[in-house]
Order: C-alpha cells, then sequence, then structure tokens
C-alpha cells in the first residue's frame, strides 16, 4: 500500500498540460480526484513516473448549457454534479447515479472527467452516458476533438484517449422533457462498484414508449451501451412481453467476470433485474 | 424534610458522585480517542528509526530456488535485507507457537501459503523498503498445493511440513498424516454410540464456519528499539498480551526478562488478531539487534487480511440425536479444523481444538462425543478467536444451527424444542457432558423474556402467511426467523487446566491509593478498545468509596503492570476485574484498621457505608475513604506499616458462562439474493453489569461483526491457493448503512463464583450473532425445502439457492 517514487508537476493551463504529458510519453498520467488513480498507484498496479495534476487548471470546472447540451467541464466533482439545480432540471439521472457512487468523501474529490476517462468498467458515469449520448470532448496539441462516450470504450482501462490528450468536458444532448429516468445499482455495500447496473431513459407518449436507451455498468470489459435491449422497447406499451424481451437482449450482450461479487452467471442476471427494476421506475417517472 | 429521606438522599447523591458500578459512566479514553490524540504504534517516531518491509511469496506453494538480494542492497537508502539464512545462525528462523507447533519467521526452503513472509528488508524511509522489495529476485518452483482441508490427508497429497514430516507425534499426540496435526477427543465415545443406535430421531448435517479474519481497524505492528550500551530491548507493539511477548521474547532471544520492555500503547481493535506472535515482531528485532538503531514495521491492509491471524475454518460433521417428543438424548461431532500451514491458534496450551466442547450449548444433553482432527492446508496460519473465547464462536454455531436442523424433522417449533431441552436453573452448578461446570444461568426466563418481548407467536403468524402469499407470487420476498440461545465460556482460566507456555492463565491488579485519596490502579490486561480505564475504575470507585474520576487505569507497560495475561476470551473482567475487586477489598480491611484508629474505636464498631467507615449506630462518626488514605501515609496506627495498596493475583476458581436469547427478523429478496434484518433482538445475561452503556455498545459491536462474518464476511482462496478479496474492497466490513439496528436487553444471573458476580460480555454477541443470522436466512428458505444452506449469506450465494429451488422465472 505504498506507491513507488514520481514526480508532481502542476500545469495551469491546458496548454501546458498536454505539452507536458507529451514531452514526459508514456511514464505520465493525468491525476484529477486521485480515487481510482491513486489506489491503483498504492497496490501498484500502477507506477506512473509523473503526475500531472489537473486541479490547477482554469476552465475545466462548471456546468453550463450550451446550444442543445449541458456541457460539464471534466474537472467538476461528483459532488458538485448532485449539487447542480441545473443538472437537476435538466438530466436528473446524472444526479441519481452520483449519489449511487461511492460516498461523499469520495464524492468531493472524484471528479467526472476522471470517472469517465479512467476506463475501469465498474464506473458508474461511462455507461450512463452511453445511455445519453453524450460526447467527450478531448483536447490535444492539435485542439479539441469529439468522440460519443459510445465509441470512446475499447477494452478495460482502454479507451479513445491518444497519448497527450486530456479530456476537458462532457457535452450530453438535453433530454426531452418528461422523460422517465432510473439507473438501478446492485452493490454490496456502500463505497462499493456495481455487481451489476442499468441506467435507463425513456420517453412516453401516451403509454407508447417512443424512445428508449439503455446502459449497463460492470458488467462486460467496458460499460455497455444496449442498443438491441432499447430498440426493443420503441412502440411498445412497456408490458412483460416487450420488458422481457428488452431484458434478454440486455443479458445477451453482457460478459462479466466471475468476481468476489458473485460468478458471472449471477451478475449478468443481475443486469437483467436492475434493467427490469429501472424501466418500471423510468415509466413511472416519464410523463406522456 | 423528615431526617431518615434526609439521610436516604445523601447517600444516594454520595453514591452517584462515585459512578461506580452499575453507572452509565462516559467511557473516560474516548476524550482522546474522538479527538485524534490517541498514541498508538505508528504515531511514535524515535531518533534514528529506521523502516522494515517484506518480500513475500506470490506462490502458495513453491521450493525457493535462489533468493538473490544485491539489487536491493544497491538501492540507495537501503540498510539491510534479512533472509532466513540470516537468521538462521540466530535460531530465529522459526519461532514457536502457542499451539505447540514451530512457524516460519522467513521461509527457508519452501513456502507454504500465498503471502509468506520471504526477506525483510529494512530501509531508510518506507517508501524506500517498499521499493527495495521488488528488487529482491526470488526464484521459486512450484508446487502443487492443498486448498481443501479434505484433501490434506490423502495418501497422494504433497507433504507440506518437510521440517516435520518425520516428526509423527506433534504437539498434541500421534499425527496420522504428514498434514495432520493432532486429534484431540473427548466425550464417551461408547455412550454416545448406543444412544444414536437407540434413538428415534436423528439427524446429521455438515455445519461449515467459513475462514474470516477479525480485521481490526489497526493493522499489526511493531517498533523495536536496541540499546546496545544497556543491552536491553524496549518493543512497543500491537499486543493483546504484552507480557507473554515479554516472556516469549526472552525465551527465543535469549535476553533475560527484565532487560526487555515490551509496552503495548493504544491499541485500535484486536478481535483476536493481535494475541500471536508475527514475523514482523521478529524481525523489528532482529533488525533492531543487529543495526543498533529503532526499527519500525507496520502491517498493511492486505498482509494483514491475508498473513496475520485467520478465524474460523471449522467443519463441522454435527449429529444430534432425541426422542420423537424432542427431548436431546446425545450429541456426536467430528470436526475438520483447517489450520493452514502452521499450527498458530491462539489457545490455552492444553486445548487444540480451544473450548470447541462447549458445544452442547444450553441443553442438558446426557452424553457427547467429540473428535477434531486438524490439518495443514497451503493457507496462512491463524485459527484465533475472532471476538470469541476459544472456538466458542463456532461450538454455538454447530450447536443452535442443528437444533434447527432437528426441529424442523421433528416438526417442531425450534424455539419450543429449545425450552424443552434447557438446562433448568436448579441444575447450576451444572456438569455437562463433555467436561464444563456451568456456573449459573436462568434460561427459561431469558428465552420466555425475548419471545414475548419481540412478539414470537404473531411473528410466526406473519411469517406462514407471507409464506402462502409467496406461493401464491404475490411477493417476491421470503420473511426469515433466526433464534439463537447461547451459552459462552470466558475467562480462562483456572490453572489446572489453563496455561500459555505453561504461564498459568491468572491475571492480575495492583492499586495505589495517594495520600489525597486519589488513585492509580495497573492490570495485566489491556484493553484495544474495550473501556477497561472506564470500567476498572468504576469496580474499585463502588469498592472502596472513590470517585471513578479519580481513578487512573494503566494497562500495556510490562515494566509497570503487575503480570497479567492479556485480553483476549472476555477474560478481562472475569479475572483481571475479579483480582481488581479483592485487591481493592485488601486496601479496604486495612482502611478499616485505620479507621478504627482514627476514631478510637474497635474495628468491629464499624460500617461501611458507600464512601466511609462509620460507627455503627452514630452515623455522624466517620472517616472518609479520602480521610483514611491521608492517615495511612501519615499517622498509621502503631506497629502498622504506612501506605495504602494492594496487589492482587487472581487464579478463577472456574470459568464463567455468559448466556443470551437473540432473535433476528430477516426479509430476503430472491430475486437478487439481498437480504435485509428488518429487527435483531439481542437479550444477555453477563451476570452483574459494571457499565449499562459500555455493555450496550460492545452487544453493538459484536453484533456488527456478527453480521458480517454470516452475511458475507470471507478470506477465500482460488483451487492455486491465491488468496481473494484480501482488501476492503471485498471483505465485508459493514459500514452505518449496511448494519441492521440493534435492540438491546438483558436479565441478570451473577456468576456465583466471581467476587462482584461479573461474567464478561465483549464477545458473546458475536457468539450469538453469528447463528442467528445464519438460523434467519435458513428459516427464510426452510418452507421451499432449501436444506443446509452454508454461510456466508451474500448476495449471489442465496441468489444460488433460488436458482437451485427453481425460484426464479
Ligand atoms: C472506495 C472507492 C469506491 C469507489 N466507488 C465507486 C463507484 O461506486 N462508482 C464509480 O463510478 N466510481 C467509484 N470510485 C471511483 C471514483 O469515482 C473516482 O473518483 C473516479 O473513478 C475517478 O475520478 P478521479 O477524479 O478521482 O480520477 P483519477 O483517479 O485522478 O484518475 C483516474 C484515471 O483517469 C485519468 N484521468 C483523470 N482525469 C482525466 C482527464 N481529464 N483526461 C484524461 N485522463 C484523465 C487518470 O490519468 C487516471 O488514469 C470509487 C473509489 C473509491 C476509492
Amino acid at each position: 500500500m505504498i506507491p513507488g517514487t514520481f514526480a508532481y508537476h502542476r500545469p495551469t493551463t491546458i496548454d501546458s498540460a498536454v505539452a507536458l504529458l507529451i514531452e514526459l510519453g508514456e511514464d505520465a498520467r493525468p491525476l484529477a480526484g486521485g480515487h481510482s488513480l491513486i489506489p491503483l498507484m498504492k497496490t501498484r498496479l500502477a507506477s506512473p513516473e509523473h503526475l500531472v495534476d489537473l486541479t490547477g487548471i482554469d476552465g475545466l470546472n462548471g456546468i453550463e448549457r450550451s446550444d442543445g447540451d449541458v456541457v460539464i467541464g471534466a474537472m467538476t466533482t461528483q459532488h458538485s454534479l448532485i449539487g447542480s439545480s441545473l443538472l437537476s432540471e435538466l438530466v436528473p439521472i446524472v444526479r441519481e447515479t452520483s449519489l449511487r457512487i461511492a460516498d461523499p468523501q469520495i464524492r468531493y474529490k472524484g471528479t467526472l472527467g476522471g470517472n469517465c476517462a479512467n476506463g475501469d468498467p465498474g464506473n458508474d458515469m461511462p455507461a450512463l452516458m452511453q445511455c445519453l449520448n453524450a460526447r467527450y470532448v478531448l483536447t490535444g496539441n492539435e485542439g479539441p476533438r469529439e468522440v460519443a462516450a459510445r465509441d470512446f470504450y475499447l477494452g478495460a482501462y482502454e479507451t479513445a484517449l491518444a497519448a497527450g490528450e486530456i479530456l476537458t468536458a462532457v457535452r450530453i444532448p438535453i433530454p426531452a422533457p418528461g422523460h422517465g429516468y432510473a439507473y438501478e445499482k446492485l452493490k454490496r455495500k456502500v463505497g462499493d462498484y456495481a455487481t451489476a447496473a442499468a441506467a435507463v431513459m425513456i420517453t412516453m407518449a401516451g403509454d407508447t414508449c417512443t424512445s428508449a436507451s439503455i446502459g449497463l455498468t460492470n458488467v462486460a470489459e467496458t460499460p455497455l451501451w444496449a442498443e438491441e435491449a432499447g430498440r426493443l422497447l420503441v412502440g411498445t406499451k412497456l408490458d412483460e412481453g416487450s420488458i422481457a424481451s428488452a431484458v434478454a437482449a440486455a443479458e445477451a450482450i453482457t460478459d462479466p467476470a466471475s468476481d468476489m461479487r458473485g460468478p458471472a452467471d449471477y451478475r449478468t442476471k443481475m443486469a437483467g433485474v436492475m434493467l427490469r427494476r429501472a424501466l418500471e421506475r423510468a415509466r413511472s417517472r416519464a410523463k406522456a | 424534610m423528615n431526617e431518615q429521606v434526609k439521610i436516604d438522599l445523601d447517600r444516594a447523591e454520595r453514591a452517584e458522585k462515585l459512578q461506580g458500578m452499575g453507572c452509565k459512566r462516559k467511557r473516560v479514553e474516548d476524550i482522546r480517542f474522538t479527538q485524534g490524540k490517541g498514541s498508538y504504534v505508528d504515531d511514535l517516531k524515535l531518533p534514528g528509526m529506521v523502516f522494515g518491509d517484506f518480500v513475500r511469496s506470490p506462490h502458495a506453494h513453491a521450493r525457493i530456488v535462489s533468493i538473490d538480494t544485491s539489487r536491493a542492497k544497491a538501492l540507495p537508502g537501503v540498510i539491510a535485507v534479512l533472509t532466513a539464512a540470516d537468521l538462521k545462525p540466530l535460531g530465529l528462523h522459526y519461532m514457536p507457537t502457542l499451539a505447540g507447533d514451530v512457524q516460519a519467521v522467513l521461509a527457508e526452503e519452501k513456502v507454504l501459503f500465498q503471502n509468506q513472509e520471504v526477506a525483510f528488508v529494512i530501509a531508510e524511509d518506507r517508501y524506500i523498503a517498499s521499493d527495495a522489495t521488488e528488487l529482491v529476485d526470488v526464484e521459486y518452483e512450484a508446487l502443487p498445493c492443498i486448498v481443501d482441508p479434505f484433501r490434506s490427508m490423502l495418501p497422494d497429497a504433497p507433504i507440506l511440513r518437510e521440517d516435520i514430516k518425520d516428526k509423527m507425534t506433534g504437539a498434541h499426540g500421534p499425527r496420522k498424516h504428514p498434514n495432520h496435526i493432532f486429534e484431540w477427543q473427548i466425550g464417551d465415545k461408547q455412550a454416545t454410540d448406543d444412544v444414536f443406535a437407540k434413538a428415534d430421531v436423528t439427524i446429521k448435517e455438515m455445519l461449515v464456519d467459513h475462514r474470516t479474519h477479525p480485521s481490526p481497524l489497526e493493522t499489526c505492528q511493531s517498533v523495536a528499539s536496541f540499546d546496545k550500551v544497556k543491552g536491553e530491548l524496549t518493543l512497543w507493539g500491537t499486543f493483546q498480551a504484552p507480557h507473554v511477548i515479554r516472556t516469549v521474547v526472552s525465551l527465543i532471544s535469549g535476553l533475560p526478562e527484565h532487560k526487555i520492555h515490551v509496552i503495548a500503547p493504544d491499541i485500535g481493535g484486536g478481535f483476536g488478531n493481535k494475541v500471536g506472535a508475527y514475523a514482523g515482531y521478529v524481525c523489528s528485532v532482529v533488525g533492531s539487534i543487529v543495526l543498533g538503531v529503532p526499527v519500525k514495521w507496520v502491517e498493511d491492509r492486505m498482509e494483514n487480511l491475508s498473513t496475520t491471524s485467520f478465524a474460523r475454518d471449522y467443519h463441522m460433521t454435527t449429529e444430534l440425536a432425541a426422542t420423537k417428543e424432542g427431548k436431546i438424548v446425545g450429541m456426536r461431532v467430528h470436526v475438520l479444523a483447517d489450520h493452514g500451514a502452521f499450527d498458530a491458534c491462539a489457545d490455552p496450551s492444553k486445548w487444540p481444538a480451544g473450548f470447541m466442547n462447549i458445544c452442547t450449548g444450553s441443553y442438558d444433553i446426557p452424553v457427547a462425543h467429540l473428535v477434531v482432527d486438524g490439518v495443514y492446508t497451503n493457507k496462512a496460519s491463524g485459527g484465533v478467536a475472532y471476538r470469541c473465547s476459544f472456538r466458542v464462536t463456532e461450538a454455538v454455531f454447530a450447536i443452535e444451527r442443528a437444533i434447527e436442523v432437528l426441529a424442523q424433522k421433528l416438526g417442531m417449533d425450534s424455539a419450543e424444542l429449545r425450552m424443552k431441552n434447557f438446562i433448568r436453573a436448579e441444575q447450576f452448578p451444572y456438569q455437562s457432558a463433555l467436561g464444563w461446570e456451568y456456573d449459573s444461568g436462568n434460561y427459561h426466563v431469558a428465552m420466555q423474556k425475548a419471545m414475548d418481548t419481540i412478539g414470537y407467536r404473531q411473528l410466526r403468524a406473519e411469517q406462514a402467511e407471507k409464506r402462502e402469499a409467496f406461493k401464491r407470487g404475490e411477493t417476491r420476498e421470503l420473511m426469515g426467523i433466526g433464534i439463537s440461545f447461547f451459552t459462552e465460556i470466558v475467562g480462562a482460566g483456572p490453572a489446572k487446566n489453563c496455561d500459555i507456555l505453561g504461564v498459568a492463565m491468572f491475571d492480575s491488579a495492583e492499586i495505589r491509593i495517594h495520600p489525597t485519596g486519589s488513585v492509580i490502579a495497573r492490570m495485566g490486561t489491556k484493553s484495544q478498545g474495550q473501556g477497561h480505564e472506564t470500567t476498572y475504575a468504576q469496580i474499585i470507585a463502588t469498592e472502596l468509596g472513590i470517585p471513578a474520576d479519580d481513578i487512573m487505569i494503566e494497562e500495556g507497560n510490562t515494566d509497570t503492570a503487575p503480570y497479567g495475561l492479556g485480553t483476549y476470551g472476555s477474560r478481562s473482567t472475569p479475572v483481571a476485574g475479579a483480582a481488581t475487586a479483592v485487591a481493592a477489598r485488601k486496601i479496604k480491611a486495612k482502611a478499616q484498621m485505620i479507621a478504627a484508629h482514627m476514631l478510637e474505636v474497635h474495628e468491629g464498631d464499624l460500617e461501611w457505608d458507600i464512601d466511609r467507615f462509620r460507627v455503627k449506630g452514630l452515623p455522624e462518626k466517620f472517616k472518609t475513604m479520602k480521610e483514611i488514605a491521608w492517615s495511612a501515609y501519615n499517622a498509621p496506627p502503631p506497629n502498622m506499616e504506612p501506605g495504602l495498596e494492594a496487589v492482587n493475583y487472581y487464579e478463577p476458581p472456574n470459568m464463567t458462562y455468559p448466556f443470551g436469547a437473540y432473535f433476528c427478523i430477516m426479509d430476503i429478496d430472491v430475486d437478487t439474493g439481498v437480504a435485509k434484518t428488518r429487527r435483531f433482538y439481542a437479550l444477555d445475561d453477563c451476570g452483574t453489569r459494571i457499565n449499562p452503556m459500555i455493555i450496550e455498545g460492545q452487544v453493538h459491536g459484536g453484533l456488527t461483526e456478527a453480521f458480517a462474518c454470516a452475511m458475507g464476511q470471507e478470506i477465500r482462496y482460488d483451487e492455486m491457493g491465491n488468496v481473494m478479496g484480501a482488501s476492503f474492497m471485498d471483505f465485508f466490513l459493514p459500514t452505518a448503512v449496511e448494519t441492521p439496528k440493534w435492540e438491546t436487553d438483558f436479565t441478570v444471573t451473577p456468576s456465583p463464583h466471581h467476587p462482584i458476580g461479573a461474567k464478561g460480555v465483549g464477545e458473546s454477541p458475536h457468539v450469538g450473532g453469528v447463528p442467528c443470522f445464519s438460523n434467519a436466512v435458513n428459516d427464510a428458505y426452510a418452507f421451499l425445502g432449501a436444506g443446509n444452506i452454508q454461510m456466508p449469506h451474500d448476495a449471489w450465494r442465496l441468489w444460488k439457492v433460488g436458482e437451485r429451488l427453481g425460484l426464479h422465472a
């Protein structure tokens, strides 16, 4: 539980941070809230020689509305996501999900950007961002580019971030008013990563579902956007039959590891149970 | 105001001022603990102090081909790297265990469990030490390993302990196999077998109390400082039994005992984890002797969970025989005990399976027979008593689960079955079939009170309705009612059957009254959070009439505290608490003589009144203890030696036998396997209650640990012997959010042989709690024909039960 030796850098601009990351190469890692990276360093599963702390950079913090998006700076803490009235009003599922991350102490430090950039399938934000069809703004020495959350995750701890790039902001398209939402997470205790979790966003017209998007947490090497499961719900009355087929479709794309949370078959089934419960809650919240 | 009322009020006021026994006195130690002002081993900073860290084995079983320390030694800041080769000439590469085995300090030819200590790096700071551990190159040749204790004694099993492979007699008799440690038997085999052959009804169930860990908040640690000029060693450490550590260090190092100063400062929880001696202690001592500077060793969380002393791992084939009316007529138990790579159980030396023979429980069972086989496996050693007296949680788990199995077979309510078989109040002192003499109990009264308070009949009715609703598909929840009625055996113990490496298990108190009437008292025990500084003072307050706030309690420094065997097995109150009362009474006897001299009356003319001696019939003529103290030093009676102090070494005539009735109401979501405890009621009878608030706190803590053990806490190994989940990410330590709300209650049946009638309570809730939770889970699924469901009852395992029963669509 003692990390290896590292040098600490604290740039004040995005450009200098990017320049440092490029100069230092593979041995450098950005540091945000540190609540994923530092535990890895303490167990020596990661031993970066340089930490480039993003805390001192202006402009990476804050939540605002811009065009049709809510734009959230990468260094915005999970605690701030919970407190934001703008998010509560426009995308309340972000608050609901944030409240299920770890515990208050960790959320005071942990950031949205770190949670999304980390690439750990146990993180809750990535599947949510896929469910919301968010876009990540990645800034490197050639300026910013956007990558959809649904395209960002390549494998465990493998993402579309190129060498020297920093995730600077997350853009969430503002969902339709009256949408139904829910994040259901099964965990063993406070502070635990999900055994399985499901994010659901739906819109209803009368009693017919007109759109459905589903994200699944910690049941594969990457977060999962359950595209087919969502498609199976559109045009239905969210009756038992269509829910059952969506659940089956979602379960079919999972490929969880067996770990102390339970064997793979259990975690797959729990993804289904969480999805079912999330759908029920989302439907009860949707306004036609 | 009437004169009598005035006298009564005055007496009440004086009694209250003492904050003596029965008072909910606030814990005095909490003032420093809650302000971060405690002083723990890791707070210690000494000039020139250096740091040690271990190189550990990645393999569960492997031959060490070579160890190359040159790269590590070349790292700037590294001072030394110790291996078995360095310790061997000193005879310190192995150390004796409390169980009569030896344990490797640093692995010599083989490693026997994952994370076993292979080399000890000493460096100028902790970071360098940790870096250097990665630079020690160890070449291993992996060997087949044994993880399942049922494979240990197979004919073709790999031999684990080559160091003792030809020694076919161990510390506890003959060994049947090189991987066998001992067979321990007690009871009447023939009579028991006869009863079983003729019984109307018998049950047999394999009950597993799985491997877990006590996991105190503070890990194990030590600082050793050897003064080469004086030839003296000072050793600070996380020691539940500091005097025993001093004796052991003296025996293995050859240093005379008076030149060893063992100090246990504040300890952040022990729960049995800090009874034993560990490689880290030895290496810090050797390091300091060799280098002449203080050496600190601090275990990290993963090391703590995976190396220093697991608990349980008892596989108990438990049988009961009964009449068809439900009278239990016999019990037969075989235990396969997985001790890991070394037998380092912390039991009194004559008891290789602890007090497992308390397994007849609270019931009048005429005959019983118990056999325990201990075996080696490629896992960490330990087998400590995790918040219980030696193997008592295991024993109570066996009987309290078995009685449920029997009730089911008989088609009888299990509360009724218990009532039918309880030892009756008039049978105490009660001689159990497996050799104990239970001191006192009133089980029927306690059980009835518990049942009435929780509304047992109504709960069973509600459960019956719920079960019907479940069958009709109207709910996905199962309701379970768990019961446990436990009898513990604590306060080890009488010298005739209890010793540790030959040291009898007495304990001690030394009380010194200062001239102004305040007190310092020192004990041979050592609090790890139990609140000794508060409660011992309350005993003295009541015995001597001195306010508890004027009494300082000190423990842990072996130079100043009288010799004692330490704190574990709920022995502090039964043994050192008794010593405290006896020492106080010696002082009181002397005080009475002094008071008689002061008041110019005969001793027999005096009577004790709360905080003073007064002349019988003349209540206005008195001397307070404070006044007596002054005289004791400055104007003692002629021919009396001045001063007012006493010491007592107390050898208990018997153990004490706390008991209690616990009920748990649980609701289980069959679709996720998540169990929610709706209600938990704990009635404890620990005899005389010294501080009801501390008792309640102890019960809360013990129940929380019981909840953890039953519902998910485990140390698991994969088939390669890799230890799984040895961090707080996976190891289930419930937070306030998961922890159920506890309801506490009590009855009072004093111990007849204890000077103040107290029995001990710190471990009861754990012992009684584990089977109670497990019974609730088993009860929830029982009507579906689930059979025995093994612990731990975490969500995925319960979901698997539902899967097996076809409960998921
Ligand atoms: C006990 C515990 C429980 C937890 N439980 C949960 C949980 O239930 N759910 C959950 O989602 N999380 C959980 N976490 C993780 C927590 O939410 C982290 O805060 C989060 O995963 C990472 O955010 P951070 O700001 O701390 O990032 P850091 O730890 O600083 O960084 C994480 C990784 O992302 C990289 N990184 C960070 N920011 C950027 C950026 N802007 N651009 C590019 N790369 C970047 C870093 O280099 C690093 O590799 C838990 C953590 C702990 C310690």
